[in-house]
């Protein structure tokens, strides 16, 4: 397995207005040295409390900021902009609402410049590959959060990118619908044979998900530690989040998280 | 710093439920419903009866005393000489007059003011720039211009047109610009990630995206139309329905008077609701705020 990604020593600042004095301008640091890689075909979660950085550390891995220090490749080259070789899923689905399903998806076949009589074909495709098939026609306040979710993956899965970017993509939704979309993913993910960056809030979705799980740190964000888990198979178990592996790892990963909380940094 | 955070973040929250409320607000729609002989019956019922009624007190009020007659004829007479009016194509010239006029000073502020307003919404130095000038012009009532407008005009047609123009510029522009600015970020930013080219974020997203509360500026324009055109017409024309009726009432033909109203009313009832389906063609993707 080759090296997808690798985030290179990255520091990203912000010019802000200082809260204390009127109209001085403060710097803030987002993420400081961050420094972690993903191999092709990886499924890499990342966890973190809030203010860890990773809305902006999603921002510089879709080319839509650049890191004020230290650089991101893909695939050995550096990363200067947005690019159709990635993907983004956003938490609040960011279809457009006056395109259909369909409409959402060819889109990015659009942008992508693929000829228009591969359109149906394509949008078909994906659409049956997020099972949603019959909702084609439909526009987004038709749909359920779920639903909508399932057509921006599809979406972003249609032009085809090596990688996607998934930042917090779960989390509006009900628990039930999570689980549901979680084992989906996972499935598409082994369909598709992408390299596949998930942000999260939550621990075991991470877990659950993740090959590894990279676990940030605060004010600034930075890499604490960055987990195995050893989990085979997760489809084949229905039950897994019962399987003593999962709790292991689950609790490993939940201890790193909230090390400094008992400290008493984030109360 | 969490502070700062938090403010930011609630800011956003409050300008995107005051958009969202605006647009419930501001915007009606179609609701669909399956055809039905009796629920539609009930429902012209329902759509007509105040009318009925308030033509029924228009004709009985009256005939009872409790108006003056002289100035305030029934119904009847008023629908009489309307419909003499019509017939007599009398009405109908100062009809053409009035929704030419109209119509050409509305489409030309849409020809000027909706490629405007999206450059001066999309680019925030023009908007700040423009801002002042804007809000100047937008509180000084286009009648108060009037005068200026057939002193460097005359009292042709296109001092008329030209007040029309400027009365519907106003409304489409600051609306075109307010709903180029409250695009939500987020569409855009899922469409620069897909590395889409300025020109086609444009007109791919940030423009159907303004479409709704463009059309708010739009219908708002139509009605200014109506109004500043009558006004206009009233002060100095030698045709038109603003004309017809001022100069109805000098010459106390009453009856003719009020059919010149009611016609206004039917004009404004034309533009309006021919935006109104325009808009629900362009906006039919939207959701229903009252279903």
């Amino acid at each position: 397995m080759g090296e997808k990604i690798k985030v290179e020593r990255v520091t990203k600042t912000f010019s802000i207005r200082d809260d204390k004095q009127k109209g001085v301008i403060k710097q803030f640091t987002a993420i400081s040295d961050m420094e972690f890689s993903v191999n092709e075909g990886e499924f890499l979660t990342i966890v973190g409390p809030s203010g860890c950085g990773k809305s902006t550390l999603l921002d510089l891995l879709g080319g839509l900021s650049t890191p004020s220090k230290g650089r991101i490749l893909l695939d050995g080259n550096e990363i200067k902009g947005p690019g159709l070789d990635r993907g983004t899923v956003f938490q609040q689905y960011a279809l457009f609402p006056w395109k259909t399903a369909r409409g959402n998806i060819e889109f990015g076949l659009e942008a992508k410049g693929i000829p228009k009589k591969e359109w149906k074909k394509q949008t078909d495709y994906y659409l049956d590959l997020v099972g949603l098939k019959a909702f084609a026609e439909r526009y987004p306040h038709e749909l359920s959060g779920g639903m909508k979710q399932r057509i921006a993956i599809a979406r972003s899965l249609a032009f085809n990118p090596d990688v996607l970017l998934m930042d917090e993509p779960f989390a509006a939704l009900d628990a039930q619908t999570r689980e549901g979309l979680q084992s989906e993913l996972l499935r598409i993910w082994e369909k598709t044979k992408k390299t596949i960056i998930f942000i999260t809030h939550g621990i075991d979705e991470a877990v659950y998900l993740g090959q590894r799980v990279v676990i940030l740190s605060a004010n600034p964000g930075r890499v604490k530690k960055i987990v195995e888990i050893p989990l085979k198979n997760r489809l084949a178990d229905a039950d897994i989040r019962s399987n003593p592996d999962f709790i292991k790892s689950r609790s490993e990963v939940w201890n790193l998280l909230h090390e400094d909380e008992y400290a008493g940094l984030y109360i | 710093m969490k502070m700062n955070m938090l403010d930011s973040i609630y800011k956003k929250e409050v300008s995107q439920l005051e958009a969202i409320s605006q647009e419930i607000k501001t915007v009606s729609h179609p609701r669909k419903v399956s055809f039905n002989y009796h629920t539609a019956l009930k429902k012209l019922f329902k759509n007509s009866i105040i009318i009925i009624l308030f033509v029924l007190l228009w004709e009985v009020a009256p005939r009872i005393g409790l108006v003056d007659r002289a100035f305030f004829p029934p119904f009847s007479e008023v629908a009489t000489s309307w419909w003499e009016m019509v017939i007599s194509l009398e009405l109908f010239n100062h009809f053409k007059a009035s929704i030419t006029r109209s119509v050409f000073g509305f489409s030309l502020a849409l020809i000027f003011a909706i490629p405007l307003g999206l450059i001066i919404g999309w680019y925030s130095f023009a908007r700040d720039l423009l801002n002042p000038i804007l809000e100047l012009f937008r509180n000084t009532a286009a009648l108060a211009i009037l005068p200026v407008f057939i002193l460097l005009l005359g009292i042709g047609e296109t001092s008329k047109i030209a007040i029309v123009l400027y009365a519907c510029t106003w409304p489409i522009l600051l609306n075109t610009i307010a709903a180029v600015k409250n695009v939500d970020p987020l569409l855009i930013k899922s469409a620069r990630s897909m590395n889409i080219s300025s020109f086609k974020l444009f007109y791919k997203v940030i423009l159907p995206a303004s479409i709704p509360t463009m059309f708010t500026g739009i219908r708002m324009a139509g009605t200014g139309a109506i109004l500043v055109l009558i006004a206009a017409e009233m002060i100095g024309a030698r045709e038109g329905l603003g004309y017809f009726i001022t100069y109805s009432q000098y010459n106390f033909l009453i009856p003719e008077m009020y059919a010149g109203i009611i016609t206004i009313s039917i004009l404004g009832l034309i533009i309006n609701y021919s935006l109104l389906g325009v808009e629900r063609r362009l906006s039919r993707w939207k959701q229903d705020p009252t279903a």
